[in-house]
């Protein structure tokens, strides 16, 4: 599935709750049961996203062509958002994710979270996420 | 709120009606308030103040002719005496306005640097300290090789008295303590370190940011040297800051920012600075904002500071009541003398997520280190939930409060 798809699923997800904000939160606390969780080894100190009131850690892998995340966090809600982001950008190509709009954050009034008074670093995770996608590129065309 | 416990000492419905935004509906449901000590709502007292300035004084200070210019003068200058009396300082030019209680910190952290401090003194600070006070103070030591020595805390929060007097020594240039700590709320006994102090001749400077809301400070009495505040936790606006200092000191202290009003006359050969409180305050100042300190220190003098501070600690003595009833709530914070603040972290649960879903139910709390990490670090926390409660509050909003970190539990857990 594309990004846009993927997007566009979560905010049909999203939609039923409607202006059920309890739902909403308790369906994004439950992705973060869901996660794919960082490996032991990788759940080091230089891993920590910078800026969160909250730990996360985010690792990616290239494979195939695609770039691959596993994440963690020690707040649950948080834990939930990385969730969301990996569900979103994990198995797509550097360019797929360098270019992804991520307008469903908005759309499913997330759009609180990446306020930097928030610091739950949704922002940062984004932005390090794309960051790992240009470096695979960059490496890619080194080759 | 519309239903108003009355067996308090303060009839609360009257003053939260002098709040505008304090009947504000989210998502239709009243809006509860706990991060004053963050900063504060603004009375209508307050905003009709500002307007009225805008309205008809709007003018430059000091440096007019006109009428215009002589009249918000003449009231700028008043606003200065307010704030002169609230404190009991000896003369209105102790009373300096600066942008902020991090600007005042600045300014006396400059002077030292430049006056004072050389290799080997010493700096006393606390380890609840704001942390602009903990690194402005750091980076002199860098530079000077100065070294910092830190008042520990004991097991109730409170400072180690005893610790203090041993580190007071010939080396000490000057102690810098906060009055009231804004994340535990402990209120320190700030009479004392000063007197003692000055018993080796040492200066004091104290941070009044979180006590100038809650208590009537009297800086006559307290004998300290500099005492700084912000006035937006004082149900004023933002960007503004009040500097005491005895004249002696500020006497001494050269301008740290050098501009217009700050120098008297310039020759080529010399300048020479302005008198006080001029000397400090470059530039055309923040007028609305003195114009609004004042009539802010007025509406609370009005109510009475004796009065808010007995409501205030019924307040916090219900709500630490109904805190601690809440399985695996903890409060950090208990000192014996404490102002109506609380910080809190549950069990499992991290305090950010309990701020996210206080917030969807429309509690306002801070969650985070609250500009006090190395203190964080003491109680090997990362954070912490805090209330801050002022007079404007209500029991029936701390319910809300607790209802809110119930069902955030059940949510989290």
């Amino acid at each position: 599935m594309r990004i846009e798809e993927i997007e566009t699923e979560i905010v049909e997800e999203f939609e039923l709750f409607g202006d059920d904000w309890e739902g909403k939160y308790e369906h994004l606390i439950d992705f973060g049961k869901h996660l794919p969780l960082i490996e032991k080894q990788y759940k080091t100190d230089d891993r920590l996203i910078k800026g969160c009131q909250s730990k996360v850690w985010l690792h990616s892998e290239f494979k195939d062509e695609k770039i691959f995340f596993t994440g963690d966090s020690d707040a649950i809600i948080t834990k939930g958002i990385v969730a969301l982001m990996i569900r979103v950008i994990s198995g797509h190509t550097g360019d797929e994710i360098i270019n992804a709009q991520l307008n469903f954050i908005n759309k499913i009034g997330l759009i609180e979270h990446l306020s930097p008074t928030r610091s739950n670093g949704l922002a940062s995770m984004i932005k390090q996420m794309k960051l790992d996608a240009l470096a695979y590129k960059q490496l890619k065309s080194l080759k | 709120m519309e239903t108003i416990t009355n067996n308090s000492a303060l009839n609360i419905h009257n003053f939260r009606q002098d709040f505008p935004i304090l009947s504000k509906k989210v998502n239709g449901k009243s809006h509860v308030y706990l991060d004053s000590g963050a900063t504060a709502q603004k009375s209508k007292q307050v905003i009709n103040a500002i307007c009225n300035y805008y309205q008809t004084q709007n003018a430059n200070v000091y440096r007019g002719i006109h009428q215009l210019s002589q009249e918000i003068t003449v009231a700028y200058e008043n606003a200065r005496i307010t704030v002169q009396k609230h404190l009991n300082a000896a003369l209105p030019q102790e009373i300096n306005f600066t942008s902020g209680s991090t600007d005042s910190i600045s300014m006396v952290a400059n002077l030292f640097e430049n006056k004072y401090i050389k290799a080997d003194d010493e700096i006393i600070i606390s380890e609840m300290e704001h942390q602009s006070n903990i690194f402005l103070w750091q980076m002199l030591f860098e530079e000077k090789g100065a070294v910092l020595k830190v008042i520990a805390i004991n097991e109730k929060e409170e400072l180690f008295i005893d610790e203090y007097k041993k580190l007071t020594c010939g080396k000490t240039k000057i102690v810098d303590v906060t009055h009231i700590s804004n994340t535990l709320g402990t209120v320190n006994p700030v009479k004392e370190i000063i007197a003692l102090a000055h018993e080796k001749n040492i200066p004091v400077f104290i941070d009044g940011a979180q006590a100038v809301p809650h208590i009537k400070v009297n800086v006559k009495a307290l004998e300290a040297d500099l005492y700084c505040f912000s006035r937006n936790k004082l149900f004023g606006q933002t960007g503004v800051g009040i500097l005491y200092g005895k004249e002696k000191w500020l006497n001494e202290m050269p301008p740290y920012i050098v501009g217009f009003s700050t120098i008297k006359t310039v020759t080529l050969g010399k300048t020479e600075y302005a008198d006080l409180p001029l000397k400090f305050e470059a530039g055309t100042p923040h007028i609305e904002g003195g114009i609004g300190l004042a009539a802010a220190i007025d509406y609370v003098n009005e109510i009475g500071l004796e009065l808010i501070g007995a409501y205030e600690h019924e307040l916090l003595e219900y709500a630490t009541t109904k805190l601690l009833a809440v399985e695996g709530l903890r409060i950090i914070g208990t000192a014996k003398e404490k102002a109506s603040v609380i910080s809190f972290i549950i069990e499992e649960v991290h305090p950010l997520g309990v701020g996210t879903i206080l917030d969807k139910q429309s509690v306002a709390v801070r969650t985070g280190y609250h500009c006090t990490q190395p203190l964080m670090e003491h109680f090997g926390l990362p954070s912490t939930i805090r209330a801050s409660l002022v007079f404007y509050n209500t029991k029936e909003e701390i319910d809300v409060l607790v209802n809110g970190i119930k069902k955030a539990i059940i949510m989290l857990k």
